[in-house]
């Protein structure tokens, strides 16, 4: 009992002041080693390897939207050099097919964008014409959503950007890569 | 109680904080010192397009990365000036990525296994060749959610 009574009596504490520097030190510490670094990017699905070769599928040419990337980076789309800028237009214009225009798309689920590049492609040329591509179709997303929701397609439920999604599924198809261009 | 308490208030005994600081610095140097910065060097120069579509990625456990660019200054005369992969630290083949990837996978719950993404960090000068056998592998390898990395584009193209 007089021992506890004595610690009583010594109200010793460790100085508080000092927690404030030890606070700083660590947040200085995780400042330092943590990396903040964002990535972001295109997020894509790969198709699944298969070692036998894809069927001979005979496929409607109005269906398809052939895209091809040269070594030079140049672009034809459906035999026709086009601008990387105008491609994303061109691209809308085939899925939707408003005007119901016999050489384009039958109907936005049956249409097929197909992208060829060469290995001499550059990677930035290739990006800048899937980035198109993809934007094609996010913006046909966004206009349905707005057609049919009143609202952007992010802002839509899960459900609401499915049945989006099964009207205008995203299908961009990539063929094997030509080997013109290869550099050393 | 009263009996213990004779005379007069006795100074509190304090003790000294004036070695804390001390204390927390050598703390601070042992951490310096022993941990080491995961961020791998990176001995290519990757320098991303531009892009607009972008998705961020969420979870960076859950993220793997694959470099592609060619080599840097201090490292042309070692690896050459064609363009490379890089895998983790150190510069690899095509064929050491199926182990790469079996590699990051055992890190991460069996649970969130389908979630990994990997992500191509390529150099935009990079040409799609070298590019495209690293998607063939990551296909062979049943890795199939890719990334594109990219930067904000701001201006029209």
């Amino acid at each position: 009992m007089a021992r506890v009574r004595a610690k009583d009596r010594m109200k010793n504490e460790v100085n508080a002041g000092s927690m404030a520097d030890i606070a700083f030190l660590l947040l200085i510490f995780f400042l330092v080693t943590t990396t903040i670094l964002e990535d972001s990017g295109i997020l894509v699905k790969l198709p699944e390897w298969s070692d036998q070769p894809p069927d001979d599928v005979k496929l409607n040419s109005r269906n398809i939207y052939s895209v091809l990337v040269n070594a030079n980076n140049d672009l034809l789309v459906r035999k026709n050099p086009m601008a990387v800028r105008e491609l994303r237009e061109d691209t809308k214009l085939f899925i939707t097919n408003p005007n119901n225009d016999p050489t384009l798309a039958d109907s936005p689920t049956k249409a097929i964008v197909s992208l060829k590049n060469d290995r001499g492609t550059s990677y930035k040329a290739y990006m800048e014409v899937y980035n198109e591509l993809r934007a094609a179709y996010n913006e046909i997303w966004d206009e349905q959503a707005q057609i049919r929701y009143g609202k952007n397609y992010e802002d839509c439920t899960k459900a609401e950007q499915k049945g989006i999604r099964d009207d205008f599924p995203l299908v961009i198809s990539e063929a094997e890569s030509t080997s013109f261009g290869e550099e050393g | 109680m009263s009996k213990f308490k004779p005379g007069g208030q006795k100074e509190d005994p304090e003790v000294s904080t004036a070695s804390l600081p001390d204390i927390i610095f050598m703390l601070l140097f042992f951490f310096m010192v022993v941990t080491v910065m995961r961020e791998s060097e990176l001995k290519i120069r990757v320098s991303t397009p531009q892009a607009t579509e972008l998705t961020k990625l969420q979870e960076k456990s859950l993220v793997n990365y694959i470099h592609i660019g060619r080599p840097t200054k201090n490292y042309q005369e070692q690896y050459g000036t064609s363009p490379k992969i890089q895998l983790g630290d150190k510069i690899s083949d095509i064929e050491d990525i199926p182990l790469f990837l079996e590699n990051h996978k055992t890190s991460v719950p069996e649970k969130l296994q389908f979630k990994i993404t990997t992500s191509l960090k390529v150099d935009s000068d990079v040409t799609m060749g070298i590019v495209t056998d690293v998607k063939e592998k990551l296909r062979k390898s049943g890795q199939l959610k890719v990334n594109y990395s990219a930067k904000k584009r701001t201006e029209d193209l």
